[in-house]
């Protein structure tokens, strides 16, 4: 069997006081799509944040295809040109086009030449559907556009998986659907992806599992008709009533 | 009858341009024009002052600020940076920095400068005026522009820098390519601010001695008063300050006014979102 691509060890996340991740064994093969599911501040987020350690994870391992990103010599921002991040808040970069925003890491970080930096901004563009916006800075740009220039930048960096942290959540209904179609065509492509979502829809169609989370711990996890459909806690029942009724 | 609101509102605008007007007929019947003309606008004293008054005094006048910005700029990168740093005993030293020369006289700097270190230690800052001007007062503007500048990176939202991060890059990179080019366009309003009151803190150099040809405007212009027992110099020295200065203060009204219709529309979704919701609402 080859190597997960992520695989996480007893990790706990203190922020302060409060235990915020409780002890979280887990793992993500090549080419697998997780969706992780859950309330607000059950620690998914957090879980996300510590695998490219945007947080300092307080104790456990995590190891990124086999390299462990929590240890003290590991090269992080090596490892992080592996693993895209898309965010919530989208956080384009605001001074920089549409284009520089996804050149300038592959040009300072990756040292790619010029040509092949724009030749592959060019690429990943077409993929989101946003070709003719490549001039365009994002403020000119709508939410669901930013969002998906944003999943553009972290694929030009050729990464192998792809974590999303509530990537529909700041956007308004009618713009969900087009930033959910390029994900569609990520997992057509096979990426191996970590999706965060209270989009209960797509995470049963596309997600190979889910995981619900809940105080801390994973609480629950399986193919997404065992998790979505026939929870076997209570808490998941509740969750999904409440998520359902919205 | 008692007066509707809108009378007495009409009332007192009529009394306040009442005001003005008695001020101004007394102003024109009891001034002294003719001293005031000869004394502080004449213009045959302004014409002895050309074309010296911007050859050398308004030149060198630019020259000194310039010096001093670019000094007190790098420094202020320095500790802006050291300000922000992890690293405890960085920090205190720029804070300590920062609050000594913000709550010392800038004219004690300049004289530590000129004259206590070379008392003290015989070191003599090189490039005479210019030299030790520059490094007197950019010590000083350093102290403000620092704290300007970090005000300006903390404004860049964290999301940038964690972008940045998630990409591969280091903190520096982070830093120079992300966050610096958003900090300074946050900073250029407060920082055109601080070069106003930098070229004007120039005339503060006369303590460390001008002559003829190094002299800024103020000197120029208190040295042509004493020559010429009048005070039109001084007339002449605030009109050109203010042709350096007006240009810039408005420069700065315009970029504030164009970045608060940016900032606007770069409110983030969700705070549009709510406002939306606020407005069907209402």
């Amino acid at each position: 069997m080859s190597t997960p691509v992520i695989e996480i060890r007893e990790l706990h996340k203190y922020f302060g006081d409060l235990e915020v991740l409780k002890g979280i064994d887990f793992k993500v093969d090549e080419g697998e799509v997780v969706c992780v599911i859950g309330p607000s501040g059950s620690g998914k987020s957090t879980l996300l944040r510590c695998i490219t350690r945007l947080e300092e994870p307080t104790s456990g391992t995590i190891l990124i295809e086999g390299e462990d990103i929590t240890d003290e010599d590991a090269d992080v921002d090596a490892l992080r040109t592996k693993i895209g991040m898309v965010f919530q808040q989208f956080n384009l970069f605001p001074h920089l086009n549409v284009l520089r925003n996804l050149t300038i890491a592959q040009r300072r970080v990756l040292k790619r030449s010029k040509e092949d930096a724009q030749a592959i901004a060019r690429e990943v563009l077409e993929r989101v559907g946003l070709s003719d916006k490549i001039d365009e800075f994002p403020s000119r740009l709508s939410g669901g556009q930013q969002q998906r220039v944003a999943i553009a930048r972290a694929l030009s960096m050729k990464p192998d998986m792809m974590l999303f942290d509530e990537p529909t959540s700041a956007l308004d209904p009618e713009l969900i659907g087009e930033v959910l179609d390029v994900m569609r065509g990520l997992v057509d492509d096979g990426m191996t992806m970590m999706v965060v979502t209270h989009e209960m829809g797509f995470a049963q169609e596309v997600a190979d599992r889910v995981v619900f989370m809940d105080e801390g711990i994973v609480m629950e996890e399986g193919p997404p008709a065992q998790v979505l459909l026939d929870p076997k806690t209570d808490r998941a029942r509740r969750f999904l009533r409440m998520v359902s009724e919205k | 009858m008692a007066l509707t609101n809108r009378q007495r509102k009409k009332l007192y605008r009529s009394l306040m341009y009442g005001i003005v007007v008695v001020f101004a007929v007394v102003a024109v019947l009891f001034a002294d024009w003719d001293s005031i003309r000869r004394n502080f606008f004449n213009t045959e004293i302004m014409l002895d002052m050309l074309p010296e008054v911007i050859t050398v005094a308004a030149r060198n006048t630019l020259i000194y600020t310039a010096g001093a910005f670019t000094f007190g700029f790098i420094l202020a990168m320095f500790l802006a940076l050291m300000r922000l740093s992890s690293i405890g005993p960085y920090r205190w030293f720029a804070t300590a920095y920062i609050e000594l020369f913000r709550g010392v006289p800038a004219l004690i700097t300049i004289l530590l400068v000129a004259f206590g270190l070379p008392i003290a230690f015989g070191i003599r800052v090189p490039g005479g005026i210019l030299g030790t001007g520059s490094v007197g007062l950019g010590i000083v503007a350093a102290a403000y522009m620092a704290e300007t500048l970090r005000a300006g990176i903390e404004a860049v939202p964290l999301g940038q820098s964690e972008a940045a991060r998630s990409l591969g890059m280091s903190g520096g990179k982070a830093m120079l390519f992300i966050i610096l080019p958003q900090a300074f366009r946050i900073i250029i309003p407060p920082l055109t601010n601080e070069l106003v009151l930098l070229l004007k803190d120039t005339s503060l150099l006369f303590v460390i001695g001008t002559t003829p040809l190094t002299k800024e405007l103020t000197k120029f212009a208190r040295d042509f008063m004493a020559l010429s027992q009048n005070a039109t110099p001084l007339t002449v020295a605030a009109i050109v300050y203010l042709m350096i200065t007006l240009p810039l203060t408005f420069l700065v009204r315009r970029l504030e006014k164009k970045a608060g219709a940016g900032r606007r529309g770069a409110t983030d979704r969700t705070t549009r979102k709510k406002r939306k919701t606020v407005e069907a609402g209402a």
